[in-house]
């Protein structure tokens, strides 16, 4: 569901739209072959450090059942 | 979500000319002004340079648009699956409820950890606002709001506040204290006021300033001491539904997603918006940072999740399969960003590679829609809120 708050068909706010659109074509990208690289490493650097990712041992984690203990 | 959204409309004299008409509430550089639609229409027409009309502003904007494209499509000179094809993929993944939270009474809309990794906030659409212990399950506060419907809620960094707010366009904090029975609602502090249902909220990296989004379009940051409006962002032309902070302290971006179908991100000093994406088919119903902060993923009612890097200005990877029908409600990464969990709309929870595009596991348990994901902090688990009344906590 979407409402539009304002109808496009006014002045004032193809004006923003056009000034908008100047801006947001000028910035400056990279390319996706390095931003890709650069989420992947980031991936690998971290990835031991991601308990969900690679699994902890249960006696670390406070939300999985620990084995019961014997009294000895 | 919500059934309808109106717009708020003003009756009164115009600032201008003094007539009494219906007045359109705008913002000239962050001050409101309330001019009569005949009298905003001239302001923006005395800027107008010679021979710029309606139709000349508009196929420049088109032409700005398509320019918009090539400039991106330049640098797409390769797929994100491609690049990850040489990382090792990822082995079964056996997650399951460790946790059942009960005790609301009707549907839970969201939820927040508090950075000690063990309480989560929750607000419901009875009106009900709950802290939980989540390794012992206990309720240790809980609020009931003056309105149903309280579709955000937030902790505090400094674990001793949360805020929440919904149908009565205000996020209100209230600090938590240890006394069991203080009474909670007598301390409530109402921080922001909008003109339409709060969809969202988030505090920044203190206690003192709270991010919100509204139904009627705009997001704000408001001081919590005083209540005053930092800043204002607009830009989206529907309800905003949802909205995310950059992760590193640093940083002065946040993003947001709503019904137009666009993601825009904001720097919250100047209120600009500095980007802009387009490319989902329906309304944005949640927008997540990527862990790093150069991107960001989202879920929508059009059943795709995406993934958009900030520095490369476009999607670079798109969640979906044919199987899923339903709407993504909610999305959170993994610690690493490597998983991509995300809620959907019939009842599941699929995990997604973020690097490869596929799915990892899909995960059963709720018995009606999941509306919110969130990994903890220390991402050792993460908790799921669902239309059928309880939490789970996932490990």
């Amino acid at each position: 569901m979407s409402s539009k708050l304002q109808s496009s068909n006014n002045i004032a706010q193809a004006r923003r739209t056009v000034q908008q659109l100047k801006l947001e074509a000028n910035i400056e990208r990279i390319k996706v072959s390095k931003a890709s690289a650069d989420l992947m490493n980031y991936c690998g650097e971290h990835a031991k450090y991601d308990p969900l990712l690679m699994g902890i041992p249960a006696s670390e984690n406070p939300f999985k059942d620990k084995k019961p203990c014997t009294i000895l | 979500m919500c059934d309808q959204t109106f717009l708020a409309a003003t009756f009164g004299p115009c600032d201008n000319c003094s007539a009494n008409r219906p007045l359109m509430n705008i913002y000239l550089k962050n001050e409101p002004i309330n001019y009569c639609s005949l009298c905003v229409e001239l302001m923006a027409c005395q800027g107008l340079a010679p021979g710029e009309t309606l139709a000349s502003l508009k196929t420049e904007s088109e032409n700005l648009k398509v320019k918009l494209e090539e400039e991106r499509a330049k640098l797409h000179d390769v797929e994100l699956h491609q690049v990850a094809e040489k990382v090792e993929a990822l082995g079964q993944f056996v997650m399951k409820t460790r946790r059942t939270l009960k005790g609301h009474g009707n549907k839970v809309l969201c939820t927040d950890w508090c950075r000690d990794k063990r309480r989560i906030v929750s607000s419901s659409q009875d009106g009900k606002v709950i802290v939980w212990d989540a390794y012992t399950t206990n309720k240790e506060h809980a609020v009931t709001m003056p309105c149903t419907w309280v579709m955000a809620c937030a902790y505090a960094p400094s674990g001793c506040a949360i805020a929440c707010g919904g149908l009565d366009n205000k996020c209100s904090v209230y600090p938590l204290s240890l006394d069991k029975n203080e009474n909670l609602a007598a301390k409530k502090k109402s921080v922001a006021m909008h003109t339409n249902y709060l969809s969202a909220c988030s505090f920044t990296n203190s206690d003192m300033q709270i991010l919100t989004s509204s139904g009627d379009g705009t997001c704000a940051l408001w001081d919590v001491e005083s209540g005053q409006l930092l800043q204002s962002f607009h830009g989206h032309t529907a309800d905003v539904l949802t909205l995310d902070l950059g992760p590193s302290e640093t940083s002065n971006i946040f993003i947001s997603g709503g019904c137009d179908k666009k993601a825009n991100v904001w720097d919250m000093r100047s209120g600009q918006n500095i980007q802009s994406f387009e490319t989902h088919d329906s309304d944005i119903n949640a927008v997540k940072f990527y862990p790093s902060g150069d991107a960001f993923a989202s879920g929508s009612d059009d059943a795709t999740c995406r993934l958009f890097d900030l520095r490369a200005d476009r999607e670079v990877a798109i969640y979906s399969k044919e199987s899923i029908i339903f709407g993504a409600s909610s999305v959170d990464f993994s610690l690493s960003g490597r998983l991509l969990f995300a809620g959907y709309n019939d009842y599941t929870i699929n995990v997604w590679d973020v690097l490869k595009g596929t799915r990892v596991a899909i995960l059963f348990g709720h018995e009606n829609r999941v509306s919110t994901v969130r990994v903890s902090p220390d991402g050792t688990a993460f908790c799921s809120g669902s239309w059928d009344n309880t939490l789970r906590i996932w490990a």
